[in-house]
């Protein structure tokens, strides 16, 4: 398998953005944001919604964090872990790519 | 009821039902519709700005095969003007550079293209037509030259399910980021073609085995997508998200659907965009309201507690297999009805019939 067949594995410094073809946006229909992805709908719940609007390319997942964490006045490891595993998650269905 | 019924998040826009392949488990119906029926491109443009403001996010261009309409991307580019999400589902045949550049400058955003096999002799064979596997091959790599995302669409029955492994390895080849194992659904031309394509219990959970584990070598490479045949499942899948919630479907006349095989329904005068909006078919007409929600379920469904999980399941079989769409889908085991499927698997360890091929006014003599 070539090397552009290999998993990314994310963390702290990874700079993150939409795949190509990957739309977030605002439907006004439904008053709520959405992901439009090859043959995928995604309907982010709020905390999804904050995260994915700082996703934008330049941020990285650090800073991500430092700035939920201080938003939010929550646990910084505790939105360490949960921010991790969800934009792990999408990088692996391909909606999001370093 | 009204209250509760959402937007449809997606329309299947069937621009056409003519196609250069002829595979014997099309989902088209059996009835197909000739070109001088098929809606124009003011009217398919009107259906496109009407469905953007109902709601709908997405849409699939699909058919037939939709290369065949000249107007394809004035069509493409007018959904994109529309703020629609759009997909073109092709066999890929009939694409070539110039067709695809212009797709990609009208807001194109991802492609999904069918494979009938792995091997050439025997793909071209199932899609009854001489070169189509070579030409596929050739419509894929010019995707990606494109940087369009590609899904890789692998319809799978008795007679390709051997080469599962080699058609994973296909998608990887062509730089698919996705992969569809769709095992045929038994309606239409496949259900003519039962005994031709049902593929054995053994068959079906090595297939599976294998799915699974390149599901966890593949992970962040290929996503797959698993349809597990309802012949050999449990419970029954939530056919299209249940009954008029999440979609809806346009013929190539016009004519507007819950599913792309609910034209086979016997009693129901389906609407046409032809003389009603979208929005009142999707609200108001009686064909999206019939099996809409749980209200019309019989038992064991209506008291069952993954009633708003699979929805009763699929309608186009619980017609096709029981003669009342309004029955339980046999696919579900607690069906009154699951007899029905024991009768049908034992197509799968009789000798394939010759394929009935799809085509334009043949009318298929059932099993």
């Amino acid at each position: 398998m070539s090397a552009t067949h290999a998993r990314i594995l994310v963390d702290g410094a990874s700079r993150l953005r939409f795949a190509p073809h990957v739309k977030f946006r605002h439907d006004e229909t439904r008053a709520r944001w959405v992901v439009l992805a090859p043959e995928r709908l995604l309907l982010p719940d709020d905390l999804a919604v904050e995260i994915l609007k700082l996703v934008d390319g330049a941020r990285d997942i650090a800073g991500i964090v430092d700035d939920l964490a201080r938003r939010f006045e929550a646990p910084r490891d505790v939105i360490e872990a949960d921010v991790t595993a969800m934009l792990q998650d999408l990088v692996d269905k391909g909606m999001l790519a370093p | 009821m009204s209250a509760e019924i959402g937007p449809p998040l997606a329309l299947l826009a069937e621009l056409t039902h003519r196609c250069p392949l002829r595979c014997p488990y099309c989902s088209n119906p059996l009835a197909l519709e000739r070109a001088s029926a098929e809606l124009d491109e003011a009217g398919w443009r009107r259906v496109l700005s009407e469905a953007a403001a109902l709601g709908v996010l997405q849409v699939h261009f699909s058919g037939g095969e939709p290369l065949v309409r000249r107007d394809l991307a004035a069509l493409v580019r007018h959904a994109a003007v529309a703020g629609l999400y759009s997909n073109l589902i092709t066999s890929g045949v009939l694409l070539d550079r110039a067709r695809l550049d212009e797709l990609v400058e009208a807001g194109l955003e991802h492609v999904q293209l069918s494979f009938q096999d792995a091997e050439p002799a025997s793909a071209d064979r199932i899609a009854g037509l001489a070169d189509a596997h070579r030409r596929k091959l050739a419509a894929a790599a010019l995707v990606r030259e494109a940087g369009l995302p590609l899904t890789v669409n692998a319809v799978m029955h008795r007679q390709n399910l051997e080469r599962l492994p080699e058609m994973i390895a296909l998608a990887l080849a062509l730089g698919a980021k996705r992969l569809e194992v769709a095992h045929v659904q038994y309606y239409g031309w496949a259900l003519a073609n039962r005994r031709a394509l049902l593929p054995t219990v053994e068959q079906l959970e090595r297939a599976s085995a294998l799915v699974e584990d390149a599901r966890v070598r593949l992970k962040g490479v290929l996503v797959i997508d698993y349809v597990v045949p309802d012949y050999y499942a449990r419970r029954p899948k939530a056919c299209m998200g249940g009954w008029g919630r999440q979609f809806l479907n346009v013929s190539p006349a016009g004519t507007v659907l819950p599913c792309h095989a609910a034209e086979s329904l016997p009693g129901f005068d389906f609407p046409s965009v032809r003389s009603a909006s979208l929005a009142d078919i999707w609200y108001r007409s009686d064909a999206f309201n019939r099996y809409r929600g749980t209200s019309w379920m019989p038992d064991p469904c209506r008291s069952c507690d993954r009633r708003e999980i699979d929805w009763g399941g699929c309608r186009c079989q619980a017609f096709a297999l029981t003669g009342d769409a309004g029955r339980t889908d046999p696919a579900c085991a607690l069906a009154p009805d699951r007899g029905l499927l024991d009768a049908a698997r034992q197509d799968a360890a009789a000798p394939p019939g010759e394929f009935v091929y799809r085509q334009i006014g043949a009318v298929a003599e059932a099993r």
